[in-house]
Protein backbone atom coordinates (compact mmCIF):
# COMPACT_ATOMS: atom_id res chain seq x y z
CA UNK A 1 0.00 0.00 0.00
CA UNK A 2 1.31 3.46 -0.82
CA UNK A 3 1.98 6.01 1.87
CA UNK A 4 -0.87 8.12 0.51
CA UNK A 5 -3.28 5.23 0.94
CA UNK A 6 -2.07 4.62 4.47
CA UNK A 7 -2.42 8.29 5.29
CA UNK A 8 -5.91 8.32 3.90
CA UNK A 9 -6.97 5.30 5.94
CA UNK A 10 -5.42 6.94 9.00
CA UNK A 11 -7.21 10.26 8.46
CA UNK A 12 -10.49 8.48 7.75
CA UNK A 13 -10.25 6.75 11.10
CA UNK A 14 -9.64 10.07 12.82
CA UNK A 15 -12.52 11.73 10.99
CA UNK A 16 -14.80 8.87 12.00
CA UNK A 17 -13.74 9.11 15.64
CA UNK A 18 -11.99 5.73 15.58
CA UNK A 19 -9.11 5.77 18.06
CA UNK A 20 -5.57 5.07 16.91
CA UNK A 21 -3.94 2.21 18.82
CA UNK A 22 -0.23 1.51 19.36
CA UNK A 23 0.30 -1.04 16.60
CA UNK A 24 -1.74 0.82 13.98
CA UNK A 25 0.03 2.57 11.14
CA UNK A 26 0.44 6.28 11.83
CA UNK A 27 2.35 9.14 10.22
CA UNK A 28 5.75 9.68 11.81
CA UNK A 29 4.85 13.27 12.68
CA UNK A 30 1.75 12.05 14.54
CA UNK A 31 3.88 9.67 16.55
CA UNK A 32 6.46 12.34 17.33
CA UNK A 33 3.91 14.98 18.27
CA UNK A 34 2.21 12.56 20.61
CA UNK A 35 5.46 11.46 22.21
CA UNK A 36 6.49 15.07 22.76
CA UNK A 37 3.13 16.12 24.10
CA UNK A 38 2.51 13.09 26.31
CA UNK A 39 6.01 13.08 27.77
CA UNK A 40 5.84 16.81 28.49
CA UNK A 41 2.55 16.19 30.18
CA UNK A 42 4.14 13.39 32.23
CA UNK A 43 7.08 15.61 33.19
CA UNK A 44 4.60 18.28 34.30
CA UNK A 45 2.94 15.83 36.66
CA UNK A 46 6.28 14.77 38.09
CA UNK A 47 7.74 18.27 38.50
CA UNK A 48 4.33 19.38 39.74
CA UNK A 49 4.95 17.38 42.90
CA UNK A 50 7.78 19.72 43.92
CA UNK A 51 5.94 23.00 44.68
CA UNK A 52 3.44 21.05 46.78
CA UNK A 53 5.98 18.78 48.40
CA UNK A 54 7.35 21.99 49.85
CA UNK A 55 4.32 22.24 52.14
CA UNK A 56 3.76 18.66 53.25
CA UNK A 57 5.85 19.07 56.39
CA UNK A 58 4.31 22.48 57.06
CA UNK A 59 0.63 21.80 56.53
CA UNK A 60 -1.44 23.47 59.26
CA UNK A 61 -3.22 20.30 60.37
CA UNK A 62 -3.01 16.54 60.13
CA UNK A 63 -6.06 16.54 57.86
CA UNK A 64 -4.49 19.00 55.42
CA UNK A 65 -1.25 17.08 55.51
CA UNK A 66 -2.96 13.79 54.66
CA UNK A 67 -4.84 15.47 51.80
CA UNK A 68 -1.66 17.00 50.44
CA UNK A 69 0.22 13.71 50.57
CA UNK A 70 -2.64 11.98 48.74
CA UNK A 71 -2.64 14.68 46.09
CA UNK A 72 1.12 14.52 45.56
CA UNK A 73 0.89 10.73 45.33
CA UNK A 74 -1.78 11.15 42.67
CA UNK A 75 0.54 13.39 40.65
CA UNK A 76 3.18 10.66 40.71
CA UNK A 77 0.57 8.18 39.50
CA UNK A 78 -0.54 10.55 36.74
CA UNK A 79 3.05 10.89 35.60
CA UNK A 80 3.29 7.14 35.44
CA UNK A 81 0.07 6.66 33.43
CA UNK A 82 1.39 9.18 30.95
CA UNK A 83 4.91 7.79 30.66
CA UNK A 84 3.34 4.39 30.02
CA UNK A 85 1.19 5.72 27.24
CA UNK A 86 4.17 7.49 25.61
CA UNK A 87 6.09 4.22 25.84
CA UNK A 88 3.48 2.55 23.65
CA UNK A 89 4.71 4.86 20.87
CA UNK A 90 8.24 3.53 21.10
CA UNK A 91 9.86 6.04 23.40
CA UNK A 92 11.71 4.44 26.31
CA UNK A 93 11.14 5.53 29.88
CA UNK A 94 14.86 6.07 30.41
CA UNK A 95 15.09 8.29 27.40
CA UNK A 96 12.19 10.46 28.52
CA UNK A 97 13.55 10.78 32.05
CA UNK A 98 16.99 11.60 30.65
CA UNK A 99 15.50 14.41 28.57
CA UNK A 100 13.72 15.82 31.60
CA UNK A 101 16.84 15.69 33.75
CA UNK A 102 19.06 17.30 31.14
CA UNK A 103 16.63 20.16 30.61
CA UNK A 104 15.99 19.24 26.99
CA UNK A 105 12.38 18.25 27.56
CA UNK A 106 9.91 20.82 28.78
CA UNK A 107 7.19 20.72 31.39
CA UNK A 108 4.44 23.15 32.22
CA UNK A 109 5.98 26.50 33.14
CA UNK A 110 3.57 27.00 35.99
CA UNK A 111 5.68 24.76 38.19
CA UNK A 112 8.59 27.17 37.94
CA UNK A 113 6.80 29.55 40.28
CA UNK A 114 7.45 29.32 44.02
CA UNK A 115 4.84 28.34 46.63
CA UNK A 116 5.41 31.03 49.23
CA UNK A 117 2.57 30.59 51.71
CA UNK A 118 0.14 27.90 52.78
CA UNK A 119 -2.59 29.66 50.80
CA UNK A 120 -0.65 28.78 47.67
CA UNK A 121 -1.66 25.15 48.16
CA UNK A 122 -5.28 26.22 47.84
CA UNK A 123 -4.59 28.48 44.87
CA UNK A 124 -2.59 25.79 43.08
CA UNK A 125 -5.39 23.25 43.54
CA UNK A 126 -8.14 25.61 42.48
CA UNK A 127 -6.44 27.58 39.68
CA UNK A 128 -3.57 25.44 38.40
CA UNK A 129 -5.38 22.13 38.62
CA UNK A 130 -8.53 23.85 37.44
CA UNK A 131 -6.74 25.00 34.30
CA UNK A 132 -5.15 21.60 33.82
CA UNK A 133 -8.51 19.86 34.14
CA UNK A 134 -10.03 21.82 31.26
CA UNK A 135 -7.18 20.67 29.06
CA UNK A 136 -7.41 17.12 30.34
CA UNK A 137 -11.16 16.82 29.93
CA UNK A 138 -10.67 17.76 26.30
CA UNK A 139 -7.86 15.20 26.01
CA UNK A 140 -10.17 12.40 27.17
CA UNK A 141 -11.34 12.55 23.54
CA UNK A 142 -7.90 12.77 21.96
CA UNK A 143 -7.36 10.46 18.99
CA UNK A 144 -4.56 8.30 20.41
CA UNK A 145 -6.20 5.53 22.45
CA UNK A 146 -3.66 5.02 25.26
CA UNK A 147 -3.42 8.79 25.84
CA UNK A 148 -7.20 9.14 25.96
CA UNK A 149 -7.51 6.26 28.43
CA UNK A 150 -4.82 7.71 30.69
CA UNK A 151 -6.72 11.00 30.62
CA UNK A 152 -10.00 9.41 31.65
CA UNK A 153 -8.28 7.91 34.66
CA UNK A 154 -6.54 11.18 35.51
CA UNK A 155 -9.71 13.27 35.21
CA UNK A 156 -11.50 11.00 37.68
CA UNK A 157 -8.80 11.73 40.24
CA UNK A 158 -8.14 15.34 39.37
CA UNK A 159 -11.48 16.71 40.45
CA UNK A 160 -10.58 16.00 44.08
CA UNK A 161 -7.50 18.16 43.57
CA UNK A 162 -9.43 21.17 42.46
CA UNK A 163 -12.16 20.80 45.07
CA UNK A 164 -9.73 20.44 47.98
CA UNK A 165 -7.93 23.57 46.76
CA UNK A 166 -11.08 25.62 46.59
CA UNK A 167 -12.26 24.37 49.95
CA UNK A 168 -8.93 25.21 51.52
CA UNK A 169 -9.20 28.78 50.20
CA UNK A 170 -12.81 28.95 51.36
CA UNK A 171 -11.68 28.25 54.92
CA UNK A 172 -9.09 31.02 54.69
CA UNK A 173 -11.59 33.43 53.15
CA UNK A 174 -13.81 33.01 56.20
CA UNK A 175 -10.94 33.35 58.66
CA UNK A 176 -9.08 36.22 60.30
CA UNK A 177 -8.08 39.41 58.46
CA UNK A 178 -4.60 37.95 58.12
CA UNK A 179 -5.89 34.72 56.62
CA UNK A 180 -8.08 36.62 54.17
CA UNK A 181 -5.10 38.69 53.09
CA UNK A 182 -3.05 35.54 52.59
CA UNK A 183 -5.83 34.06 50.45
CA UNK A 184 -6.03 37.17 48.26
CA UNK A 185 -2.26 37.34 47.93
CA UNK A 186 -2.05 33.76 46.68
CA UNK A 187 -4.79 34.40 44.13
CA UNK A 188 -2.98 37.54 42.96
CA UNK A 189 0.23 35.65 42.35
CA UNK A 190 -1.27 32.56 40.70
CA UNK A 191 -3.92 34.10 38.48
CA UNK A 192 -1.79 35.30 35.58
CA UNK A 193 0.57 32.32 35.45
CA UNK A 194 -2.55 30.10 35.39
CA UNK A 195 -3.85 31.96 32.33
CA UNK A 196 -0.47 31.47 30.68
CA UNK A 197 -0.79 27.71 31.10
CA UNK A 198 -3.01 27.61 28.03
CA UNK A 199 -0.18 28.85 25.81
CA UNK A 200 0.07 31.68 23.26
CA UNK A 201 -2.92 33.26 21.61
CA UNK A 202 -4.42 31.54 18.60
CA UNK A 203 -3.83 34.63 16.48
CA UNK A 204 -0.08 34.22 16.81
CA UNK A 205 -0.10 31.12 14.74
CA UNK A 206 0.27 31.12 11.00
CA UNK A 207 0.80 27.39 10.68
CA UNK A 208 -1.90 25.05 9.59
CA UNK A 209 -3.29 23.31 12.53
CA UNK A 210 -2.17 19.73 12.26
CA UNK A 211 -2.88 18.83 15.89
CA UNK A 212 -6.52 19.80 15.43
CA UNK A 213 -6.79 17.94 12.14
CA UNK A 214 -5.41 14.84 13.83
CA UNK A 215 -7.66 15.47 16.82
CA UNK A 216 -4.75 15.26 19.21
CA UNK A 217 -6.14 18.57 20.45
CA UNK A 218 -9.78 19.44 20.09
CA UNK A 219 -9.98 22.99 21.37
CA UNK A 220 -7.71 25.94 20.78
CA UNK A 221 -5.68 27.70 23.47
CA UNK A 222 -8.01 30.69 23.46
CA UNK A 223 -11.15 28.57 23.68
CA UNK A 224 -9.83 26.75 26.73
CA UNK A 225 -8.55 29.96 28.32
CA UNK A 226 -11.93 31.65 27.88
CA UNK A 227 -13.66 28.65 29.40
CA UNK A 228 -11.31 28.91 32.38
CA UNK A 229 -11.84 32.65 32.88
CA UNK A 230 -15.63 32.25 32.72
CA UNK A 231 -15.49 29.47 35.30
CA UNK A 232 -13.14 31.19 37.75
CA UNK A 233 -14.74 34.63 37.47
CA UNK A 234 -17.94 33.11 38.86
CA UNK A 235 -16.34 30.87 41.48
CA UNK A 236 -14.30 33.68 43.01
CA UNK A 237 -17.51 35.38 44.05
CA UNK A 238 -18.09 32.55 46.50
CA UNK A 239 -14.71 33.25 48.04
CA UNK A 240 -15.46 36.97 48.28
CA UNK A 241 -12.04 37.66 46.76
CA UNK A 242 -10.96 39.59 43.65
CA UNK A 243 -9.07 38.54 40.55
CA UNK A 244 -6.13 40.89 39.91
CA UNK A 245 -7.38 42.16 36.56
CA UNK A 246 -8.98 45.60 36.20
CA UNK A 247 -10.22 44.68 32.72
CA UNK A 248 -12.14 41.63 33.82
CA UNK A 249 -15.77 42.29 32.91
CA UNK A 250 -18.80 40.32 31.75
CA UNK A 251 -19.47 40.97 28.09
CA UNK A 252 -23.18 40.64 27.50
CA UNK A 253 -22.76 40.54 23.74
CA UNK A 254 -20.20 37.75 23.70
CA UNK A 255 -21.72 35.99 26.72
CA UNK A 256 -18.19 35.65 28.04
CA UNK A 257 -15.90 37.52 30.40
CA UNK A 258 -13.45 39.96 28.82
CA UNK A 259 -10.05 39.99 30.45
CA UNK A 260 -6.78 41.92 30.33
CA UNK A 261 -3.62 41.34 28.34
CA UNK A 262 -1.28 38.60 29.51
CA UNK A 263 2.40 39.45 30.02
CA UNK A 264 3.84 37.31 27.23
CA UNK A 265 7.38 38.44 27.91
CA UNK A 266 7.16 36.80 31.29
CA UNK A 267 5.66 33.69 29.71
CA UNK A 268 8.54 33.28 27.26
CA UNK A 269 11.13 34.02 29.90
CA UNK A 270 9.83 31.21 32.09
CA UNK A 271 9.52 28.82 29.15
CA UNK A 272 13.13 29.55 28.23
CA UNK A 273 14.38 28.63 31.66
CA UNK A 274 14.49 32.01 33.36
CA UNK A 275 11.54 31.63 35.71
CA UNK A 276 11.94 31.99 39.47
CA UNK A 277 12.43 28.26 40.13
CA UNK A 278 13.52 26.56 36.88
CA UNK A 279 16.98 25.70 38.16
CA UNK A 280 15.76 24.66 41.56
CA UNK A 281 13.16 22.28 40.08
CA UNK A 282 15.60 20.57 37.76
CA UNK A 283 18.21 20.32 40.49
CA UNK A 284 15.65 18.68 42.80
CA UNK A 285 14.68 16.14 40.12
CA UNK A 286 18.29 15.34 39.37
CA UNK A 287 19.11 14.90 43.03
CA UNK A 288 16.14 12.58 43.56
CA UNK A 289 17.16 10.56 40.53
CA UNK A 290 20.80 10.29 41.61
CA UNK A 291 19.95 9.51 45.21
CA UNK A 292 17.67 6.71 44.04
CA UNK A 293 20.26 5.09 41.82
CA UNK A 294 21.43 2.56 44.40
CA UNK A 295 17.83 1.55 45.16
CA UNK A 296 17.10 0.82 41.51
CA UNK A 297 20.29 -1.17 41.17
CA UNK A 298 19.76 -3.10 44.38
CA UNK A 299 16.23 -4.03 43.31
CA UNK A 300 17.36 -5.40 39.98
CA UNK A 301 20.29 -7.25 41.58
CA UNK A 302 17.88 -8.83 44.06
CA UNK A 303 15.49 -9.84 41.28
CA UNK A 304 18.31 -11.43 39.31
CA UNK A 305 19.59 -13.29 42.34
CA UNK A 306 16.12 -14.71 43.00
CA UNK A 307 15.86 -15.91 39.41
CA UNK A 308 18.92 -18.14 39.72
CA UNK A 309 18.07 -21.75 40.50
CA UNK A 310 18.75 -22.69 44.09
CA UNK A 311 21.79 -24.96 44.38
CA UNK A 312 21.19 -27.88 46.63
CA UNK A 313 23.66 -28.44 49.42
CA UNK A 314 25.08 -31.95 49.37
CA UNK B 1 7.63 40.88 21.81
CA UNK B 2 4.91 38.35 21.85
CA UNK B 3 5.28 37.33 18.23
CA UNK B 4 8.75 35.98 18.62
CA UNK B 5 7.56 32.57 17.52
CA UNK B 6 5.20 31.87 14.71
CA UNK B 7 4.70 28.27 15.57
CA UNK B 8 1.45 27.09 16.98
CA UNK B 9 1.70 25.07 20.11
CA UNK B 10 -0.60 24.09 22.84
CA UNK B 11 -0.54 23.81 26.54
CA UNK B 12 1.39 20.66 27.25
CA UNK B 13 3.14 20.77 23.89
CA UNK B 14 6.02 23.20 23.94
CA UNK B 15 8.33 22.92 20.94
CA UNK B 16 11.71 21.61 21.93
CA UNK B 17 13.69 24.13 19.91
CA UNK B 18 12.39 26.68 22.34
CA UNK B 19 13.68 24.86 25.37
CA UNK B 20 15.70 26.43 28.11
CA UNK B 21 18.39 24.62 30.01
CA UNK B 22 21.14 22.87 28.18
CA UNK B 23 20.13 21.07 25.05
CA UNK B 24 22.48 18.17 25.44
CA UNK B 25 20.74 14.89 25.54
CA UNK B 26 21.70 13.08 28.65
CA UNK B 27 22.81 9.51 28.21
CA UNK B 28 19.77 7.32 27.98
CA UNK B 29 19.76 3.58 27.81
CA UNK B 30 20.21 1.99 31.16
CA UNK B 31 21.41 -1.58 31.31
CA UNK B 32 19.71 -1.92 34.66
CA UNK B 33 16.31 -0.74 33.51
CA UNK B 34 13.41 -2.49 35.18
CA UNK B 35 11.24 -4.51 32.79
CA UNK B 36 7.75 -3.42 31.78
CA UNK B 37 4.69 -5.20 33.22
CA UNK B 38 1.06 -5.15 32.16
CA UNK B 39 -1.45 -4.81 34.97
CA UNK B 40 -4.91 -6.39 35.16
CA UNK B 41 -7.33 -5.56 37.96
CA UNK B 42 -10.52 -7.30 39.10
CA UNK B 43 -12.68 -4.42 40.30
CA UNK B 44 -14.94 -6.65 42.39
CA UNK B 45 -15.70 -10.29 43.02
CA UNK B 46 -17.59 -11.80 40.12
CA UNK B 47 -16.06 -9.59 37.43
CA UNK B 48 -13.20 -10.29 35.02
CA UNK B 49 -9.72 -8.93 35.44
CA UNK B 50 -9.39 -6.00 33.10
CA UNK B 51 -6.28 -4.42 31.64
CA UNK B 52 -5.68 -1.09 33.38
CA UNK B 53 -2.20 -0.08 32.28
CA UNK B 54 1.45 -0.86 32.71
CA UNK B 55 4.42 -0.07 34.92
CA UNK B 56 8.08 -0.89 35.44
CA UNK B 57 9.23 -3.13 38.28
CA UNK B 58 12.27 -5.23 39.10
CA UNK B 59 10.24 -8.39 39.73
CA UNK B 60 6.69 -9.71 40.04
CA UNK B 61 6.35 -8.93 43.73
CA UNK B 62 7.34 -5.33 43.18
CA UNK B 63 5.05 -5.14 40.15
CA UNK B 64 2.09 -6.18 42.33
CA UNK B 65 3.03 -3.70 45.04
CA UNK B 66 3.49 -0.86 42.56
CA UNK B 67 0.23 -1.78 40.83
CA UNK B 68 -1.50 -1.60 44.21
CA UNK B 69 -0.15 1.94 44.73
CA UNK B 70 -0.71 3.14 41.20
CA UNK B 71 -3.96 1.53 40.12
CA UNK B 72 -5.95 0.86 43.29
CA UNK B 73 -5.50 3.97 45.42
CA UNK B 74 -9.27 4.42 45.56
CA UNK B 75 -10.39 0.86 46.08
CA UNK B 76 -10.58 0.14 42.37
CA UNK B 77 -9.68 -3.49 42.83
CA UNK B 78 -9.81 -6.67 44.89
CA UNK B 79 -7.31 -8.68 42.86
CA UNK B 80 -4.34 -7.87 40.65
CA UNK B 81 -2.60 -9.82 37.89
CA UNK B 82 0.73 -8.74 36.45
CA UNK B 83 2.58 -10.20 33.50
CA UNK B 84 5.78 -9.05 31.88
CA UNK B 85 4.83 -7.24 28.68
CA UNK B 86 7.29 -9.24 26.59
CA UNK B 87 5.22 -12.39 27.18
CA UNK B 88 2.12 -10.98 25.53
CA UNK B 89 1.54 -11.91 21.91
CA UNK B 90 -0.80 -9.57 20.10
CA UNK B 91 -2.63 -9.96 16.82
CA UNK B 92 -1.45 -7.75 14.00
CA UNK B 93 -3.87 -4.91 13.20
CA UNK B 94 -2.76 -5.05 9.56
CA UNK B 95 -4.23 -8.54 9.35
CA UNK B 96 -7.48 -7.60 11.06
CA UNK B 97 -9.35 -7.89 7.77
CA UNK B 98 -8.52 -11.54 7.08
CA UNK B 99 -8.61 -12.44 10.75
CA UNK B 100 -12.14 -11.32 11.50
CA UNK B 101 -13.75 -11.39 8.08
CA UNK B 102 -15.00 -15.02 8.37
CA UNK B 103 -17.42 -13.97 11.15
CA UNK B 104 -18.94 -11.14 9.14
CA UNK B 105 -21.35 -13.15 6.95
CA UNK B 106 -22.67 -15.59 9.55
CA UNK B 107 -25.64 -13.69 10.76
CA UNK B 108 -27.40 -17.00 11.53
CA UNK B 109 -25.20 -17.12 14.62
CA UNK B 110 -27.29 -14.39 16.17
CA UNK B 111 -30.67 -15.08 17.80
CA UNK B 112 -32.30 -12.19 15.94
CA UNK B 113 -31.81 -14.11 12.65
CA UNK B 114 -34.75 -16.37 13.52
CA UNK B 115 -38.27 -15.03 13.21
CA UNK B 116 -40.72 -16.76 15.51
CA UNK B 117 -44.47 -16.22 16.00
CA UNK B 118 -45.39 -13.91 18.88
CA UNK B 119 -47.23 -16.74 20.66
CA UNK B 120 -43.88 -18.34 21.43
CA UNK B 121 -43.20 -15.52 23.85
CA UNK B 122 -39.76 -14.79 25.15
CA UNK B 123 -37.18 -17.28 23.93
Amino acid sequence: MSIQDLEKIFQDKIDNEIKIEPKDWMPEAYRKTNIRQISQHAHSEVVGMLPEGNWISRAPSLKRKAILIAKVQDEAGHGLYLYSSAETLGSSRDEMIAHLLSGKAKYSSIFNYPTLTWADMGAVGWLVDGAAILNQVMLCRTSYGPYARAMVRICKEESFHQRQGFESLLVLSRGTAEQKAMCQDAINRWWWPSLMMFGPKDSESTNSDQSMKWKIKRKTNDELRQQFVDMIAEQIKVLGMKLPDADLKWNEERKHYDFGEINWDEFWQVVKGNGPCNKQRLAARNKAHDDGEWVREAAIAYAEKKKQPKTQAA
Amino acid sequence: MNNRFFRKFYYGDIPEDNAGGNMEVAKAGNAHAWPLWEVFVRSKQGLDHKHVGSLHAADATMAIENARDVYTRRQEGVSIWVVESKFITASNPDEAGELYEPAADKIYRHPTFYELPDEVGHM
